[in-house]
């Protein structure tokens, strides 16, 4: 059969979701936060939860998200996501609200928040992009950057002894009663992003039972800020991010694993 | 035995060619042209497109969603 005979719209199985804006995405080329703003908006299509659904961009590489997802968007200050969604889902209990952080954001500037939206069990979902690096401002050391890896501010790798080990946040807010579900997964190989898809899929029923507040990592790559092609980067961090960011789930329906 | 026949069409002003496609295609259809697009990225095309299985793994990779995937069966 010839190509142009297969191509046809009765034919077609996978097309861009309608819930993203033909606004190019801003991120460099083979960035994880592309595939993860595209996996949250296509299970947002599936579930047809597109007119009850606010989400929050946050300061970091992802603070256009507003301008590449097509629901309704607010923009919360630098860390500050988890306390305005805390907000909007008390305001309109019925709505579906999300949080849409990476680690600069979530795990450095915004602790206090997320540990105590965490903490009080808010009916909210956060997505939380794990690459170890602040991106947007040029590579500096987060708190999630690993032992020895080198970054703009930590140009001789990064010392344990004197800036701290990387923060797992995820294993310590799976630790708070509030939180039901909790899962790291990643978005590099088609397996791992239709397992994270599923992940983001119960973290958005989860909303719809009321059951408390649900936690997706996805630990991405940043090519630019390793200064490594996109596939040098999704080797280098199968094998240094996967061992301390173990995937998986680390909490379902409010009970460790 | 029915077999199935695929087909991806590459949006090449939207493709960035990070080439994270290539390594999930089981079949290695994909690879980088030599023509770059409007941005100066080169974009995916099929190289083998008989061999396409239409299995949208590289469709679920792309962060740009550049990709969209068709798939029909065809009887041997």
């Amino acid at each position: 059969m010839e190509v142009l005979d297969i191509i046809k719209p009765e034919n077609q199985v996978f097309c861009k979701t309608k819930l993203m804006t033909d606004c190019p995405l801003s991120y460099c080329p083979g960035c994880g936060h592309g595939t993860a703003h595209n996996l949250t908006m296509e299970v947002i299509d599936e579930m047809g939860i597109s007119e009850d659904t606010i989400g929050v961009a946050p300061v970091g590489c992802s603070v256009l998200a507003y301008d590449f997802m097509n629901i309704d968007m607010t923009q919360a200050a630098h860390g500050r996501a988890p306390a305005v969604a805390t907000a909007i889902a008390r305001t309109w209990p019925e709505k579906y609200v999300f949080t849409y952080q990476g680690d600069g954001d979530l795990a450095a500037i915004g602790t206090a928040e997320t540990i105590h939206a965490c903490n009080r069990g808010e009916n909210i979902v956060i997505i939380f992009v794990n690459n170890g690096i602040y991106g947007m401002t040029g590579g500096q050391m987060a708190p999630t950057t690993l032992e020895g890896m080198k970054s703009s501010t930590s140009p001789y790798g990064r010392d344990i002894e004197t800036m701290g080990a990387p923060l797992k946040i995820t294993e310590l807010i799976a630790n708070l009663p509030g939180v039901n579900f909790v899962s790291r997964q990643s978005v590099h190989t088609h397996k791992h992003a239709r397992k994270a898809k599923k992940a983001i899929r119960k973290a958005f029923e989860n909303i719809k039972m009321k059951k408390g507040l649900s936690f997706v990592e996805i630990v991405s790559n940043c090519n630019s800020g390793w200064k490594m092609t996109p596939l040098e980067s999704n080797i280098w961090m199968e094998k240094n991010m996967f061992p301390y960011f173990p995937l998986g789930d680390i909490k379902v329906d409010g009970k460790l694993k | 035995m029915a077999k199935v026949q695929g087909a991806i069409v590459v949006d090449t002003e939207t493709c960035k060619g990070c080439e994270v496609c290539m390594p999930v295609c089981l079949e290695n259809v994909i690879k980088m042209s030599k023509e770059v697009n409007r941005k100066g990225y080169h974009y995916a095309y099929m190289d083998k497109p008989e061999a396409c299985t239409g299995c949208t793994n590289c469709a679920i990779v792309c962060p740009d969603r550049a990709l969209s995937v068709y798939r029909v069966k065809v009887s041997a």
